[in-house]
This record gives structure tokens, C-alpha cells and sequence, in this order.
């Protein structure tokens, strides 16, 4: 198929340590070089979000000694998008004793991950999930209790034993908040220069290595040049690509994809997981989809009409008239099957012509169980929050009323290429958090992102970063170094031209229909013919961008149209690579689901012998065609077999 | 629906700024009130014009970006709600509606709807925090927390720093804001050793951000997104006395 790309070398180190994976970390932890404290206080790290991953890096990285640049494109720390995650964080407490051990989350997220994620990565992720809790405590983080005092957890999709650790339903906001006042103590103590409202537009590398950024202030519209030892992204991810998403109004690929573009390998940028449990949308107005906590599966029930085009309400309809369709398919996991295996549920229901709501694009999740068996009361006390929210958006009571729910894009496992140390094919160019693609292979267990944001931050990073720096600092750079002009005047002519196309359409109309694009043929279900047919009309959509868009006002000073169209333009490269990734893999796993790889029954079917592997991308160049580097990956400890709920 | 927009409007800091009137005919109600903006937004730039600056990001009244103040209500006439999740089916066809800025002499605008929120930032910098390095916490189980103080922390921890407090006050009082983080904090007992400096160095900073004094008048709390009790102001009125006492 190199209709659309061209093979590459296969990766040759991951810099994974190999010997028993009970102590590959310690190890590797002991090899790093150590940076001593005098020299540590020379060395300058730029650190681009303030996100779990983000905020929390910076926080450790200046209480280490280190001088830390910090950048996001909010107007605080406090805002970035790690502050919506809901439900909450997995740790191998076995606080409960219902079995739960490192090795069992390990096991439970390569399995989850369809076999297309590290074991190492993994194994180290598992381990480090016991510290996450007991540092965020210390912190402040007001997790939820038992009557005793102690901690309080509950069970999540996909997996079996409860092991999540909440703080009602804005976990995210009470981690980030954890992590943004150790941010600001840090700021206020000097040793974090933090740049609010501040956007990286391009990477400068000098010599090879990743040196500093090209960074516009959003106020004033200033372009400057930053340089730092090392740079660290935490960017987050870009589902935003699919313009309808979770992901609040700002996220965006643009920081990796500069990297990618300066020769950051991009990997697995297919890996889309769509959400089981959002509200469905409504409109063409709409602007963003809005997630129902996963933990709402623990008490609702999902059902639909048995018959199609059941119109009646749905209390008038029968319990026999019912189709519990999860429990009925999934009798171990029930409501509780991991995401991947309820979205696509979900739309199959759908797709009979069995969905509920507007264009059948819905299906119910009752709570009228729940409400008899534990009282209203107690639903309120566990669910309170979100059921006021779906409320809000559609008008409805979902204590009268079941919910409307639908699968969304939610998050993304792709992400820049990273070896075991986080760094990427850029020495000096380190990647953490959302941005990276390394621990959840082909689909991501509910609560594990925020866990891997804050061990990438506070525990992993810091540690492996100083056996880089160890060879610095690195010699001083000048704002006339011909690469650090040429990065800066890239961005400058960039912005010159979205400006001057002065067309007739908004930056909005050409997002919504890449968007459209993306869903149709990339998103919950993918086929040979769909995808090709995609490729071209981005192609087509992109140039038609280039020549029609409108970019109202000019680049100094707050022009939030400009923001946009940087943005969109990038997300319009990497679709096409979205797209030419699902194509070349030719097997169903995890948020890939191909339509041509499927068994008897309509599950998804893997194809370990051709695709066990990591594919990384290398930017080909403007008008060239992407290379394709494998990184294969080895099952040691927990052998692939067909991942079955059933 | 048909609504009538009053919407204020400033190229920058040094404009004096001043309302404009906009029509806007094909509302759902069942759109949000930014996505109400983002439609007008549109119809401006291929008008020629350039669109309404606002802030927002998550759109799920979680992350305090979103501001606005509609008919002289912060976040607008509906309860609990911020801006993001005001729904235009509290509103009426043919509404004619208000949308200002925060005021606040330490939010100073920076463009149309737009203004400089940074002071709540150099208040948590005072000592907003525990101070626990990475690393070498005690294992969580170590420090119970009864459950009524752990979810009493948790409700003040629910302060998005959104600055709607500010904006309602008559005396653009921050107090509600940095009395919400003095009662997360020290309700735990892990924020007890830095409780004393912690409510003397953020009510210090608060005050020279150049944010009004509090006189009780619970402005704040009605518009508070998330229902951020006064309560929390009398335990930072308590936590301040018993530390200048244990100071002198
Ligand atoms: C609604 C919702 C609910 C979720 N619930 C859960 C959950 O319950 N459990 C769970 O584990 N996960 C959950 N997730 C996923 C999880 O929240 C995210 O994956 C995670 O928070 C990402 O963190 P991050 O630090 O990598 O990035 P983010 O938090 O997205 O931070 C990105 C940062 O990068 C900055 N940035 C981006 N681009 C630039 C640029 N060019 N220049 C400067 N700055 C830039 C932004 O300003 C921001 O500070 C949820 C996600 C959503 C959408
Ligand atoms: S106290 Fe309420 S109104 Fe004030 S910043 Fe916090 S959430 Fe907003
Ligand atoms: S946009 Fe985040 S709270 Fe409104």
C-alpha cells in the first residue's frame, strides 16, 4: 500500500531494560546518570502545560533545583483540560483485599490495551500508581472517604476489582488542583518562570538537540524565542481533530506536530478511544459533546427497545419489551465492559435502527433499579453532580426519565513516539502525559490516563530527564542563531499567510467539516474504501483552507480567530496521517475497529502475527509521503490471547 | 428564537469601550449560552467584523475560564450554573439581553469579555498549598481523615477560581475565593502545620492584588457557581484572628 507512505528501519531501542520486570525500573532508575544540586541550578528545563502531566513535571522538576519554564495557553495553570476527568484514578492499592495487586493492574491494562502496549512501560505504571495516591494525599487532595477515615474506592469499565480512587465526580479537578498549587508554590518561590496565555508554535533544535521554543504571547501577540537544556511536552491530545470531542474548546496537536514536523517520530496516531457514555448531541450548533462518568455504569442500566422504531416513551415500555443488550452479550462484565466493547455496542444497537432520541442516535442508561435498590438518596449522594449537569444540557430528569447516551471521541492513545526514558527520536526532546502514545496501547482502561499523567510527572520524568542533562548545560543560544531565526521566522510566516488569505469562510466551518470527515470514516468503524475516500477529501478540504478561509484582525494583540486557524491547519496534517495509519493496519484492536477484520459474532479480531508492533511515523516532508518505522513489541509476562468480557 | 444582544465591546486596555446592539434570529434552546456567541461570532467575521472575544475552554462549568455578565448577573439568571452550561431555554423569544465583562479593579480587561484573572494565582503563590515535596509522602492509609471533614474539604476544594465572586461583590471583595481554599486546607490534617501562614500570607496577597475589603454583604455566594458557602468566609475570619493572636 505505499500508495501512501514508504517503509522505514525498524526501531532498534526502546532503552527498555530487560532481566526480571519486577525491578526493571529500580534499575534503570539506578543507571541514570544523577546531576549534582550545584549544577542542577544551572540548567533550564521548558515545560510546554500546565495538564497533570504538565503541572505536575514542573512542580518536581523545580523542587529538584532545576529552573523550569512553564507554558500554557489558558489564562492560568489551574485550567487545563486535565481539570474536567471525572471519575477517576486507578491505583493497586488492594485496599479493599478483593485481590487487586500491581501485577493485576498490569495484567489488566496490556489487556485492556489489546497487546499493543509495552509491558515495561506498564509494569513501571502499575507500580507507581501506589505512590500517586499517597503523594496526592499528602498534597491536600480531598479523595473520598469511608466513615473510618480511610480511603474510599469503586470499581470502573473494564475492570473487576475497585481500585479507583475518587473525589466524587471532578477527580481531575482535585488532582490538578494538587499539582497546580505545588506549581505555584514553586512560582512563587522563583524557580518556575510560569508564561499564562502563552502558545508554542514551533521547536527550536540546534546541533541535534531540542534547545527551546518559538512561543506567541496571546496578548500581545509577541513572538519570542525560549531556550532551555531539554524541553518537555504535555501538551495533552488531540481529539479535538474530530472537532465534536470531550476535550475542552483549546486542545490541540499543534506542540507535537511542530516536533513531528522538525522530526519527531508521531506513533499509533489511529488510536482514537471513543467514550461510551456521553450525552448525545443535539444540534448544529453544537460546540462540544459532554461525558457522563463511567462510574454511572456501576447503577445504570443500558437498554434499547427490543423492537425497532419503538417509539413509545420508556416507561411505557415493558421489561420483556427490553433489551439489556450488555448483559445479555457480556454476562461476566455486564454494564462494565471496557469502552471500546460498550461504544461499539452501542452504535450496533443503533445502526438495527433500535436507538432512542433524536435520529436514533441513543441509547437509555436507567437508573429506576438503582432508585428502588439503594433510594433516591443514596443515588444523590454517589451521582448528585452529574445528574444535576445532564439535567442542565438537555433539559431532562434523569431521576424520572432514563439518560440518553451515545458514544464521542474522548481521548487519544497515539501520540509522539517515546522510549522508556520519555524521551522522543529528538534527544533533549522529552514527552509525557497525553501526548505520548507509550502505555495504553490500542485502547485506554477508564481511570489510567490521570494516573499515567501524574506518574509520568512526578515520579518518571524527573528521574530519567537528569540522566540526559547530566551532559549539560548545553552552550548559551542567541536569538540571531541561524536555526533559532529560522524557527522563529517559520512562525511568522505562517501567521502572515493565514492572515492574508482574507477568504470567505470562518476557521469554525472548515474545523466542523474535517470533523465530519473524521467521524464518518475514521472514527468508530473503519473500512478500506472509507478511509482512502477520506484521504482525498482532506487533501481537497485542506487546499480549499489554504485558499477560502478568513482570519478576521491581525497578530499583535488578543485574536482568538487566529488561535484557531494555527491550530486547525495542524489538525488538518495530522488527520491525514489518522487516516493512513488505519488504513495500513488491517486488523481490528482496540479504538481500531476495521470493519473487514471482524469474527462471526462482530468482534473485533486482532491479527498478532502482522501487526504486533508500535507504528511510528516520520514526517516525509510537505509534499512527500510519510515513512513508516515499526517498533515490535514483545509479550513476556501476559501472553496475547482473544480479549474476551464475555 | 429572537434575541437582542447588548454586548460590550473594547479593542484593548486603553479603549473606553462601549455596548453594541446585535441581532440574532435562529437560536435553539437548546444551545449554551457561549455557543449562542459562537453563532454570532460567525455571522461577524463574514460580515467583516471582528468577532467578540471571550474566554472559555472545558464548557462543562469544571475548569472557571468562562465569565460573562448577562442582564447584571454573573454567569448569568440561573442558579449554581456558570456561564458554559446556561442553557438559551431560560431565556425567552425576543429577549433583550445584557453581556459585560467581569468589573473588578483587579481584573483589569484585556479585550471585549476578556480580563486578567492572574491575582487569584499569586494568592494560592502566598500559600495556597501543602508543602509536600515529591516522593517521600507517608502511604495514604497513615493519616485517616473522618469522612465529614474530608467531604466538607472536598465542597470548598470545588471552587473553580472563576472570579464570579469578585464581579458580584460592591466592593470587588476576592475574600470568598481565597476563604474557599483556607477551609479546604485547613479541614485536612495534613494542612495544619502551615494553617497560621497560610491565611496570614494569602489574605496579605489578597489585599495587595488591590481587591476590596469583605462587608459581609453575600453578594458572592449568590452567584458562586458552585455554591461556596459564606461559612467559608467566617472560618477564614476565624483562622486570621486566631493566627495574628498566635503571632503576638
Ligand atoms: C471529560 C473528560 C473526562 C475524563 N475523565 C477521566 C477520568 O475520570 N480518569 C482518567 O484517568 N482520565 C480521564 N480523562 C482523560 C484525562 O483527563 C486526560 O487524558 C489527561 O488529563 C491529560 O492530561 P495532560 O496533562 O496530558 O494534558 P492536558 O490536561 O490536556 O493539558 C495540556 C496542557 O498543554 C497546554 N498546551 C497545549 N498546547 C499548547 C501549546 N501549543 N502551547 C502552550 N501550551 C499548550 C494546555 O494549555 C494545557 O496546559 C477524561 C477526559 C475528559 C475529556
Ligand atoms: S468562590 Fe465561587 S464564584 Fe468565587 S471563584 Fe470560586 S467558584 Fe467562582
Ligand atoms: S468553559 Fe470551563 S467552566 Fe465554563
Amino acid at each position: 500500500m505505499t500508495e501512501f507512505y514508504e517503509d522505514g528501519d525498524n526501531i532498534a531501542d526502546t532503552k527498555a531494560p530487560d532481566g526480571p520486570i519486577e525491578t526493571r525500573w529500580e534499575r534503570r532508575r539506578f543507571g541514570a546518570k544523577l546531576v549534582n544540586p550545584a549544577n542542577k541550578r544551572k540548567l533550564t528545563v521548558i515545560v510546554v502545560g500546565t495538564g497533570l502531566a504538565g503541572g505536575s513535571a514542573a512542580a518536581t522538576l523545580a523542587e529538584l533545583g532545576y529552573h523550569v519554564k512553564s507554558y500554557c495557553y489558558q489564562d492560568s495553570p489551574r485550567r487545563a483540560h486535565s481539570i474536567a476527568a471525572q471519575g477517576g484514578i486507578n491505583a493497586a492499592k488492594n485496599y479493599r483485599g478483593d485481590g487487586d495487586s500491581i501485577h493485576r493492574l498490569f495484567y489488566d491494562t496490556v489487556k485492556g490495551g489489546d497487546f499493543r502496549s509495552r509491558e515495561s512501560n506498564v509494569r513501571r505504571l502499575a507500580e507507581i500508581s501506589v505512590e500517586i495516591i499517597d503523594q496526592c494525599v499528602a498534597q491536600g487532595v480531598p479523595f473520598a472517604r469511608e466513615y473510618g477515615g480511610l480511603l474510599d474506592t469503586r470499581s470502573f469499565g473494564g475492570a473487576q476489582v475497585s481500585r479507583t480512587f475518587y473525589a466524587r465526580g471532578q477527580t481531575g479537578q482535585q488532582l490538578l488542583l494538587g499539582a497546580y498549587q505545588a506549581l505555584e508554590r514553586q512560582i512563587g518561590a522563583g524557580n518556575v518562570e510560569m508564561n499564562a496565555r502563552h502558545e508554542m508554535l514551533e521547536l527550536i533544535i540546534v546541533d541535534g538537540r531540542a534547545r527551546g521554543i518559538v512561543v506567541r504571547d496571546l496578548v500581545s501577540g509577541e513572538i519570542t524565542t525560549e531556550f532551555a537544556d531539554a524541553v518537555v511536552l504535555a501538551s495533552g491530545g488531540y481529539g479535538n481533530v474530530f472537532y465534536l470531542s470531550t476535550n475542552a474548546k483549546g486542545c490541540n496537536v499543534t506542540a507535537s506536530w511542530r516536533a513531528h514536523r522538525k522530526g519527531a517520530l508521531f506513533a499509533n496516531p489511529c488510536y482514537t478511544q471513543i467514550h461510551p457514555t456521553c450525552i448525545p448531541v443535539s444540534g448544529d450548533h453544537q460546540s462540544k459533546l459532554t461525558l457522563m462518568s463511567e462510574s454511572l455504569r456501576n447503577d445504570g442500566r443500558v437498554w434499547v427497545p427490543k423492537a425497532k422504531g419503538d417509539q413509545r416513551a420508556p416507561g411505557a415500555i415493558p421489561e420483556d419489551e427490553r433489551d439489556y443488550y450488555l448483559e445479555r452479550i457480556y454476562p461476566a462484565f455486564g454494564n462494565l465492559v471496557p469502552r471500546d466493547i460498550a461504544s461499539r455496542a452501542a452504535k450496533n444497537v443503533c445502526d438495527e435502527g433500535r436507538g432512542v432520541g433524536p435520529g436514533g442516535l441513543g441509547v437509555y442508561l436507567d437508573f429506576a433499579d438503582a432508585i428502588q435498590r439503594l433510594g433516591r438518596a443514596a443515588v444523590e449522594a454517589k451521582y448528585g453532580n452529574l445528574f444535576e449537569m445532564y439535567q442542565r444540557i438537555t433539559g431532562e430528569d434523569p431521576y424520572e426519565v432514563p439518560m440518553r447516551i451515545y458514544p464521542a471521541v474522548h481521548y487519544t492513545m497515539g501520540g509522539l513516539w517515546v522510549d522508556y526514558d520519555l524521551q522522543s527520536t529528538i534527544p533533549g526532546l522529552f514527552v509525557i502525559g497525553e501526548a505520548n502514545f507509550s502505555d495504553h496501547g490500542a485502547n485506554r482502561l477508564g481511570a489510567s490516563a490521570l494516573m499515567q499523567g501524574l506518574a509520568d510527572g512526578y515520579f518518571v520524568l524527573p528521574n530519567t530527564i537528569g540522566d540526559y542533562l547530566a551532559a549539560g548545560p548545553f552552550d548559551k543560544l542567541t536569538a540571531d542563531h541561524d536555526q533559532v531565526a529560522a524557527a522563529r521566522q517559520q512562525v511568522e510566516d505562517r501567521i502572515t499567510r493565514l492572515l492574508a488569505i482574507n477568504g470567505d469562510r470562518t476557521v469554525d466551518s472548515f474545523h466542523r467539516e474535517l470533523g465530519r470527515i473524521m467521524w464518518e470514516y475514521c472514527g468508530m468503524e473503519r473500512t478500506d474504501e472509507g478511509l482512502r475516500k477520506a484521504i482525498s477529501l482532506i487533501r481537497d478540504l485542506k487546499a480549499e483552507f489554504w485558499q477560502r478561509v478568513r482570519v478576521p484582525g491581525d497578530g499583535e494583540g488578543l485574536n482568538q480567530s487566529l488561535e484557531k486557524a494555527g491550530r486547525v491547519a495542524d489538525f488538518f496534517e495530522l488527520a491525514e496521517l489518522m487516516c493512513i495509519d488505519a488504513l495500513h493496519r488491517t486488523e481490528s484492536c482496540g479504538g481500531h475497529f476495521r470493519a473487514e477484520s471482524q469474527d462471526a459474532d462482530g468482534e473485533a479480531k486482532r491479527d498478532d502475527e502482522h501487526f504486533s508492533y508500535v507504528a511510528a511515523w516520520e514526517w516525509g516532508g510537505e509534499d512527500a509521503q510519510p515513512v513508516l518505522h515499526k517498533e515490535d513489541l514483545d509479550f513476556e509476562y501476559v501472553h496475547p490471547s482473544t480479549r474476551s468480557y464475555k | 428564537m429572537r434575541l437582542k444582544l447588548r454586548v460590550w465591546r473594547q479593542t484593548g486596555p486603553d479603549d473606553a469601550g462601549r455596548m453594541v446592539t446585535y441581532e440574532v434570529d435562529d437560536v435553539s434552546p437548546d444551545m449554551s449560552f457561549l455557543e449562542l456567541l459562537d453563532v454570532l461570532n460567525e455571522k461577524l467575521i463574514l460580515g467583516g467584523e471582528e468577532p467578540i472575544a471571550f474566554d472559555h475552554d472545558c464548557r462543562e462549568g469544571i475548569c472557571g475560564a468562562c465569565s460573562l455578565v448577562i442582564n447584571g448577573t454573573p454567569h448569568g439568571p440561573q442558579k449554581a450554573t456558570t456561564t458554559c452550561q446556561l442553557h438559551m431555554r431560560t431565556f425567552s423569544d425576543g429577549d433583550s439581553i445584557d453581556v459585560e465583562p467581569w468589573r473588578a479593579r483587579a481584573f483589569p480587561v484585556i479585550k471585549d469579555l476578556v480580563v486578567d484573572r492572574t491575582a487569584f494565582d499569586r494568592i494560592i503563590q502566598a500559600g495556597g498549598y501543602i508543602t509536600a515535596p515529591t516522593g517521600s509522602a507517608p502511604e495514604a492509609h497513615s493519616v485517616p481523615v473522618p469522612k465529614p471533614d474530608a467531604d466538607a474539604a472536598f465542597e470548598a476544594a470545588t471552587c473553580i477560581g472563576c472570579g464570579a465572586c469578585v464581579a458580584a461583590c460592591p466592593n470587588g471583595s476576592g475574600m470568598l475565593f481565597t476563604a474557599a481554599k483556607i477551609t479546604h486546607l485547613g479541614l485536612m490534617p495534613q494542612g495544619q502545620p502551615e494553617r497560621d501562614s497560610r491565611v496570614l500570607n494569602m489574605v496579605h496577597a489578597h489585599d495587595e492584588e488591590g481587591f476590596g475589603g469583605c462587608t459581609n454583604s453575600g453578594e458572592c455566594t449568590a452567584v458562586c457557581p458552585k455554591g461556596i458557602p459564606l461559612a467559608a468566609i467566617s472560618q477564614l475570619n476565624k483562622d486570621f484572628l486566631h493566627a495574628v493572636r498566635a503571632k503576638s
